[in-house]
């Protein structure tokens, strides 16, 4: 049996990740990883320190706090520009792992199926990571590095991610598609936010998740919405061209080209979705 | 680390290690087991407590969180001594709980929703209750019961003598829905020592065991197959070759190698890789083809073309009246292997008492471990007493031995209790899988629609070893051709052993997958002849009068034309609904399938006896001594209804002795769909044997009237009251015994396999995304031929559980061993994925049986999956060949057709 830490506050926590540590929060992709057997490694629990948990609007935006779980996120006060991360939120799991699981361990975890990314991808989220000589942000797009890897050092801990404001009246939308109604892995999700100005796209940010190794953001479609009428038709503004990014594997789930073929679909009418 | 929290409004104290999960804690440490781990992994909610007031797994929690809050479990619902909360009694009322295990989960899901909202919308329901699982009831009655919190049904209370057919509730109802159940993990002594199971990762090698001596010395035993006394196991008395610990090779991914045996938390340290096995892969027969290709490598040395066996039923001339048919329709369909998915993994303990062995564990089959463990350990049968705990959901999956022979082993030689709780991913490497099928049919009919010819060829992956193989292949040519009349039928069944995981008994033993081939040829047929498939199938239903394909002339209680009737306005209204929907245009579709099935009784063309007793002991206690283990389904309580009637005494006055060997006679299995038909009848039986001592007691005639009250039995013939002192005059035993009137079939098949047949048909709406190939059941309609219902409420149970199944079978359920080996990769319906179910009970009574009734357990998840895959067909045009229906194999269904047409 190792160590077990649990912090109080975030200073003595970056303290203890001078040398390795498994860290644990909400526990809902830890304990599923230990089935059966004896847990043996150093643990730190962050879920005690109160500097990582909870939202906060903030000049340039809105900080989520690492610690916050799911259910908290659904029900905070936040503008509709929110409305994309909240319907991935209960989308996650069931309500237990949506009251327990906590977002920044979504994004840590890295799994290329993680409901949380694609909605924190067009909210254009950065990642916060500390460590005991200071702390530096990064785009979650670069965060996430790859099947269960990213940018965090050995030292570091996420403390929180941060929303920026946007410019213009926002919202945002998530679809999932699963192949049961609840406790499931996507098989394809994608989500969106559009900014708009005089009933057109000002700008669009829109992210699909489970159809490569990290969720990718499509600029190619975000560009082609920019002008375009905020009605029923914006899903017709999408192309196949604009799905370059994604490189979908054949797994339990499903094809590769079903992937793709499904991406096209959810991508049109979660367009037409947030238009309406 | 020591912390304080709040449990069930109490102060508590806690100890140990800190990463230690909440849910072990509350069970190990804490006495508190109404909680109940399904998978460590957060997939199933079976652990669901309250945290602060919401709903989490607590199997994800670590203790170290845990100082100062609040915790709730299902233990602190009660409102006061044995007082159940609201949420408690509507579980209760509704038949909420069948067998109990995931009983505590939802009901503290549901209570997160009530607190906030006591009269909750459907929706609001199925999302607080949307991470927990539930195999058995398809959730139906659960919504229902979270929904009523506010407004009780009343509870039914019948008069001596009015207790069959009545809505009683559960008679183990009670200890269900207060967490007071015990099951296979939940009176473990608490001086056990544990067994860690180390299985094969490879579906086919050799191994060699190296030096065991430096983890002998850590541990109390190191078992290997030569610790086995006599290493080999199976249901058929002539098919002993399941190894307990494989000897030298295994034969499939997750066969047991080497058992670890000393202090659990000694067991669970050692990594596999501690434990020195040198493996030398082979290339594993994957699937039917493989098995049957030519030089493939033999599974099982004796065993010549990997074949298990072989047979069919012939009657007519197929061959030649196929010629004269005015339509002809055949097609090929494949199934999966289909995990059981019971929500309690295999568990147990056992201790040696003097020179025999007691086995607590949880069965379907007490008298079959009973001897099975006898023969393995070199026993006389008399010296092994299988006690069963509470069983948390089975299927079939418990027919099969699990925990039961390691235990003994080891209990027998350590001289302590010894306990064996399987994980979730080893009950799903290690246990019985449905048989995949690949069943290819052709049916033909006369111009009017009147079928005259049937062939059906099943052919069956019976995976490494035997199990229930010859059963499934024997009992599927039976039923092949579907419930209807044919002049000229031919089937033909054959099981093949592959590196596949065994393949033993599910509900239903093979006929949900023939009858997956053969509702698909009746669609097939009466589209070609413009003939509504609903009237296709009543035109050729088998009545009272026929005859069927083994020659036997059903005498009576064969209700499939009533079943369909009843469905008749249903399918009408949906068809002009669907209609109506369809006619809107998108990419939704709508469609509406049918499926109808027929299914023996019991065990086929083998004697399977059950019998019963009812005491009336001197104090004036009246006790059911019932082998019948009830699984979830009910027998408890019917076989307590069905006594209570035979006796004339009201069913309050029963105590219910059940299931230990030492106590009961042999009632069977719960298996084949027999408790309520052969046991039933046993307890009937029994239950009029004691009437008839007693009125002999008091000379009374036929029609007197009883009533017990204390030690004093009254009996009221007439005017005339006598009166029995029970203390003087002694213990009386009524006995009672029925075994089904079968016979064997010849080489052709023929003779009497079943004494009675269950009959059904469904109707099932479906709604197709035909841009995502997803599928969303609407609604199903299930009619049921019963005999009688004994218990309404739990055959409406057993029939929701059963479509809820079927619908996973024709969705998404596919076992891949290496892959699918979880609740979250296993994908089993939610709250969510099961629509309203309405039952229809046709009661065409059954004579033979207790009351008229048949079976229901296995009837309902057979025409499921082939109603919901017309529906679809019908929607969509897509006929499946291949289940699960997978999203991206309908999408591509769906585009191969369209590209057909242009």
């Amino acid at each position: 049996m190792g160590d077990y830490l649990r912090p109080r506050g975030l200073e003595e926590a970056l303290q203890a990740l001078t040398r390795p540590f498994t860290v644990l929060a909400g526990g809902t992709d830890f304990y599923p990883a230990r089935v059966g057997r004896a847990v043996v490694e150093d643990v730190l629990d962050i879920a005690g320190i109160p500097a990582l948990r909870g939202i906060s609007e903030t000049s340039a935006g809105w900080r989520l706090g690492a610690t916050t779980t799911w259910s908290e996120l659904v029900e905070a006060d936040l503008p509709p520009m929110f409305d994309g991360l909240k319907q991935a939120a209960r989308e996650v799991g069931g309500r237990q792992i949506q009251n327990a699981g906590t977002i920044a361990g979504n994004i840590c975890n890295a799994s290329p199926a993680a409901d949380g990314v694609p909605a924190l991808l067009a909210l254009d989220a950065e990642v916060e990571l500390a460590c005991c000589d200071g702390s530096r942000r990064l785009p979650l797009a670069s965060f996430i590095t790859g099947v269960r890897t990213t940018a965090r050092q050995p030292g570091e801990l996420v403390v929180a991610l941060h929303v920026p404001r946007s410019r213009a009246e926002a919202r945002s939308a998530f679809l999932k598609l699963g192949a049961r109604r609840y406790l499931v892995i996507s098989i394809a999700m994608a989500s969106t936010l559009v900014e708009v100005e005089d009933g057109k796209v000002k700008a669009a940010r829109v992210a699909v998740g489970a159809c490569s190794p990290v969720a990718q953001r499509l600029p190619a479609l975000e560009q082609a919405l920019v002008g375009a009428t905020v009605d029923a038709h914006l899903g017709e503004r999408v192309a196949p061209s604009h799905l370059a990014p994604l490189s979908p594997i054949d797994d339990v789930r499903g094809s590769a080209g079903y992937r793709s073929e499904v991406a096209l679909v959810l991508l049109r009418r979660l367009l037409s979705k947030v238009a309406t | 680390m020591k912390l304080e929290f709040t449990l069930n409004g109490r102060a508590a104290s806690w100890q140990g290690e800190p990463v230690t999960r909440l849910a072990s804690a509350l069970r190990d440490d804490l006495g508190v087991t109404g909680t109940k781990i399904g998978c460590d992994a957060g997939d199933c909610g079976a652990c669901t407590v309250l945290l602060d007031g919401r709903q989490v797994c607590s199997c994800l929690v670590a203790m170290g969180q845990i100082e100062g809050r609040t915790v709730e479990t299902v233990e602190g619902l009660e409102t006061g001594p044995d007082a159940m909360a609201a949420l408690q009694q509507s579980f209760l009322d509704h038949g909420a709980a069948q067998c109990g295990i995931c009983t505590p989960g939802m009901l503290m899901a549901a209570q997160e929703l009530v607190r906030r909202n006591s009269k909750p919308s459907r929706s609001e329901v199925e999302d607080f209750l949307g991470g927990v699982l539930c195999r058995c009831t398809g959730y139906g009655k659960i919504v229902d019961a979270v929904m009523d919190v506010v407004a009780p049904v009343p509870a039914t209370a019948p008069a001596a003598g009015g207790a069959v057919g009545s809505r009683i509730v559960r008679v183990d109802g009670p200890a269900k829905v207060m967490g007071r159940d015990l099951f296979g993990a939940d009176a473990i002594p608490r001086d056990a020592l544990w067994i860690r199971v180390i299985r094969s990762p490879h579906a086919r090698a050799r191994f060699e065991l190296g030096d065991l001596e430096p983890l002998r010395r850590r541990l109390a035993a190191v078992l290997t197959a030569a610790d086995v006394p006599f290493n080999g196991y199976g249901i058929y008395p002539d098919i002993k070759d399941q190894p307990v610990l494989a000897a030298g090779q295994v034969r499939y991914r997750g066969e047991a190698v080497v058992a670890l045996v000393g202090e659990r938390a000694e067991v669970l340290a050692i990594r596999d890789d501690e434990v020195p096995i040198t493996w030398k892969p082979e290339p594993p027969l994957s699937g039917v083809d493989a098995a049957t290709a030519k030089d493939a490598p033999l599974v099982q040395a004796d065993r010549p073309g990997n074949l298990l066996l072989k047979g069919g039923v012939k009657r007519g001339d197929a061959a030649a009246a196929f010629d004269a048919c005015a339509a002809v329709a055949e097609g090929t369909f494949e199934t999966a292997f289909v995990e059981h998915a019971y929500i309690e993994p295999e568990a147990g303990w056992a201790w040696r008492v003097g020179d025999r062995i007691e086995i607590h564990a949880t069965t379907q089959t007490p008298y079959m471990d009973r001897d099975e463990i006898a023969n393995l350990m070199r026993l006389k049968p008399e010296a092994v007493r299988i006690v069963p705990t509470a069983c948390g959901g089975g299927f079939g999956g418990k027919l099969d031995l699990s925990v039961q022979p390691l235990l003994a082993i080891a209990a027998w030689t350590l001289g302590r209790p010894v306990a064996l709780v399987y994980t979730r991913p080893e009950s799903m490497a290690a246990s019985t899988k449905r048989h995949p099928a690949r069943v290819s049919a052709r049916f033909g009919c006369d111009a009017e629609g009147k079928l005259m010819a049937c062939d059906v060829t099943a052919l069956f992956d019976t995976g490494a070893y035997a199990s229930w193989g010859p059963t499934v292949a024997n009992r599927v040519p039976v039923h092949a051709m579907g419930p209807y009349a044919i002049p000229n039928v031919r089937t033909w069944g054959e099981a093949f052993f592959t590196n596949g995981p065994p393949a033993g008994a599910f509900r239903g033993f093979g006929v949900p997958q023939a009858a997956i081939a053969h509702e698909a040829m009746m669609d097939e047929l009466a589209d070609r002849l413009a003939i509504d498939r609903l009237e296709f199938r009543h035109r050729n239903a088998l009545r009272a009068g026929d005859t069927t394909a083994t020659g036997q002339t059903l005498a009576h209680s064969a209700g499939l034309a009533q079943c369909l009737e009843a469905l008749r306005p249903h399918w009408r209204r949906a068809h002009e609904e669907i209609a109506a929907f369809n006619a809107t245009g998108g990419a939704r579709r709508r469609g509406i399938g049918i499926g109808c099935m027929w299914y023996g009784i019991g065990n086929t063309s083998m004697s399977n006896p059950s019998r019963m007793r009812v005491g009336l002991s001197p104090a004036g206690t009246l006790t059911l001594y019932s082998g019948a283990l009830d699984i979830g389904q009910g027998s408890n309580t019917i076989m307590v209804q069905i006594a209570a009637d035979a006796v004339g005494l009201p069913v309050e006055q029963f105590k219910l002795v059940t299931g230990d060997t030492d106590l009961t006679a042999d009632a069977g299995k719960t298996s084949a769909s027999r408790q309520t038909f052969v046991s039933g009848k046993a307890a009937e039986k029994a239950g009029q044997d004691l009437r008839q001592q007693i009125l002999r007691l008091a000379n009374a005639g036929p029609d007197a009237v009883l009533s017990l009250e204390g030690a004093t039995l009254s009996v009221r013939d007439g005017a005339e009251v006598r009166t029995i002192d029970l203390a003087t005059s002694g213990p009386l035993m009524g006995e009672g015994t029925f075994d089904p009137p079968t016979t064997p079939l010849d080489a052709d098949g023929q003779g009497v396999p079943y004494a009675t047949y269950a009959f059904a048909a469904q109707l099932a709406e479906v709604e197709v995304d035909v841009e995502l190939g997803t599928v969303k059941v609407l609604r199903i309609v299930a009619a049921h031929d019963v005999g009688r219902a004994i218990n309404p409420t739990l055959v409406e149970g057993q029939i929701q559980g059963g479509v809820a199944q079927g619908l996973g079978l024709a969705l998404m359920e596919e076992y891949l061993p290496g892959r699918t080996e979880n609740l979250h990769d296993y994908l089993i319906p939610t709250v969510g994925d099961v629509p309203e179910i309405e039952c229809l009970l046709i009661e065409d009574r059954e004579p033979l049986g207790p009351s008229g009734a048949k079976g229901i357990g296995e009837p309902a998840l057979v025409p499921t999956a082939p109603a919901i895959l017309g529906a679809v067909h019908h929607a969509t045009g897509v006929r499946v060949h291949r289940v699960p229906l997978l999203p991206h194999r309908l999408r591509e269904a769906i585009v191969a057709l369209e590209r057909n047409r242009t």
